[in-house]
């Protein structure tokens, strides 16, 4: 095995130029909790390891005076857990962040590194691509803004170029009458692989009626959905019994799942429509609390 | 390649040392610097007997690397006993017997050290979730649980 570079610039340029100067395997290291296992079970070689944690930019998470947050993409889910700001507002998003392994790794996986492992059942990308939010991304052709949903390309793979990374995240200030979740299913109580995940935001309407919505599944496809006939099946209705079960249906539509030791593709996609009906119920109990 | 040098503050001390990149903070503190206190379980982050606190989280010393360490503060099972004066939890643990092998108890007395310190009076259930990360092989947990909730009760004076 050959040596590693390991570099700790304090800013994001440096990072640019370091990732499309790399002749080898470049990797950055946020929380290292995928990143290090890999490097164990010899599954990359690098030939330089980018730790990220110096910059300001992706090691802050703060709200913005429109009430929107700007999320590092270093941050670990328990350094959000902690704020009682995001965790009120989008409880959703900090419920799939803070779902990713234990305690000790809950204190270190951060949402770039979860979003750029790009697992089809990833926990905290459902709920961030159900709030609506985008990466900021540096490179070497400057900064550009996308939606999450764009990011992963397939298991393992991203849409990003050579020389570029995710700095920061956007979460938009959440909507009057809105609210989101995250559920998963898991075969046991902890730490566990999701065999399904949704995320739902809805807004309400003054009348309760669902103004907009948008639902996410993860785990059932090669990457993490946004299964837009699902939130028509519920935009304009009261959620009633109908169009609960439309919403399933939907939902239950856009899996083309594996099937594995945690589940069948008939299992996933059952599960799928299950989810997705408690998900959106539970988002839109807390859309109305708001 | 050149090692890096880290310099850490370790159970109160400044500590230095030479690792290479591929060296996890779990192999620096058993290999370079004699502390096999914490234990090599799985090595991938799911067993939590590795488990330390750096600048105050608990986290997994096998999925950190040594090289990412400079300037952060460190606390290992070392530095837990106050010289001849054990810890309340490493009292209680040994009172009731919530240890076999010993393999996880370093892990395991690290994280119930973290959550007791965040909240003095948890259910059994928020003990049961916080410390799902440290797997015991032994005990059933049963034990285990039950010393955390009787040092909770004493740290808090002796309220149930």
């Amino acid at each position: 095995m050959e040596a590693i570079r390991f570099e700790k610039p304090g800013s994001v340029d440096e990072v640019v130029s370091l990732l499309q100067g790399s002749s080898g395997d470049a990797r950055i290291l946020a929380g290292g909790t995928d990143l290090l296992v890999q490097l164990r079970a010899q599954m990359i070689d690098p030939s330089i390891i980018i730790d990220i944690k110096d910059i300001e930019e992706t090691r802050s998470l703060s709200k913005n005076s429109d009430g929107s947050y700007t999320i590092g993409s270093a941050v670990a889910g328990a350094e959000a857990g902690d704020r009682d700001d995001i965790t009120a507002d989008w409880p959703g998003v900090v419920e799939g962040w803070e779902l990713i392994g234990s305690t000790q790794i809950q204190g270190r996986a951060s949402l770039g590194g979860n979003l750029c492992n790009a697992s089809p059942a990833g926990d905290s990308v459902p709920a961030m691509i159900a709030a609506g939010m985008t990466a900021n991304i540096a490179g070497p052709g400057g900064r550009r803004t996308i939606p999450v949903e764009e990011v992963t390309a397939g298991p393992g793979k991203t849409t990003l170029k050579k020389g570029e990374f995710i700095v920061s995240f956007n979460l938009p200030a959440r909507p009057k009458n809105g609210g989101d979740a995250y559920l998963r299913l898991i075969p046991r109580t902890e730490m566990d692989i999701a065999v399904v995940g949704c995320g739902a935001a809805v807004v309400l309407d003054k009348s309760g009626a669902v103004a907009s919505a948008k639902i996410s599944l993860g785990a059932v496809a090669a990457t993490v959905l946004v299964v837009e006939d699902a939130a028509k099946a519920i935009i304009g209705t009261t959620l009633d019994h109908e169009a609960m079960s439309a919403l399933a249906a939907a939902c239950q539509a856009a899996c083309s799942p594996i099937d594995d030791k945690r589940g069948t593709i008939e299992y996933r996609t059952k599960i799928a429509g299950v989810l997705g009906r408690r998900a959106v119920t539970i988002a839109a109990e807390r859309a109305r609390n708001n | 390649m050149a090692k890096h040098h880290i310099s850490i503050t370790l159970n109160d001390e400044p500590t230095e040392f030479l690792c290479s990149t591929r060296q996890t903070l779990l192999d620096v503190l058993r290999d370079e610097l004699n502390l096999t206190g914490s234990k090599e379980g799985c090595a991938s982050g799911d067993c939590g007997a590795c488990s330390v606190m750096v600048d105050g989280r608990l986290v997994c010393s096998c999925l950190v690397l040594g090289a990412e360490c400079d300037g952060k503060t460190v606390e290992s099972i070392e530095g837990m006993a106050d010289g001849e004066n054990l810890h309340p939890l490493q009292q209680k643990f040994l009172e009731e017997a919530a240890l076999q092998c010993g393999i996880c108890t370093p892990g395991v007395l690290i994280a119930a050290k973290a959550l007791l310190e965040r909240d003095n009076n948890p259910t059994e259930t928020e003990v049961r979730y916080w410390l799902a990360g440290n797997l015991c092989r032994c005990t059933g947990y049963d034990k285990i649980i039950r010393a955390v909730m009787s040092t909770a009760v004493d740290m808090r004076g002796g309220s149930k």
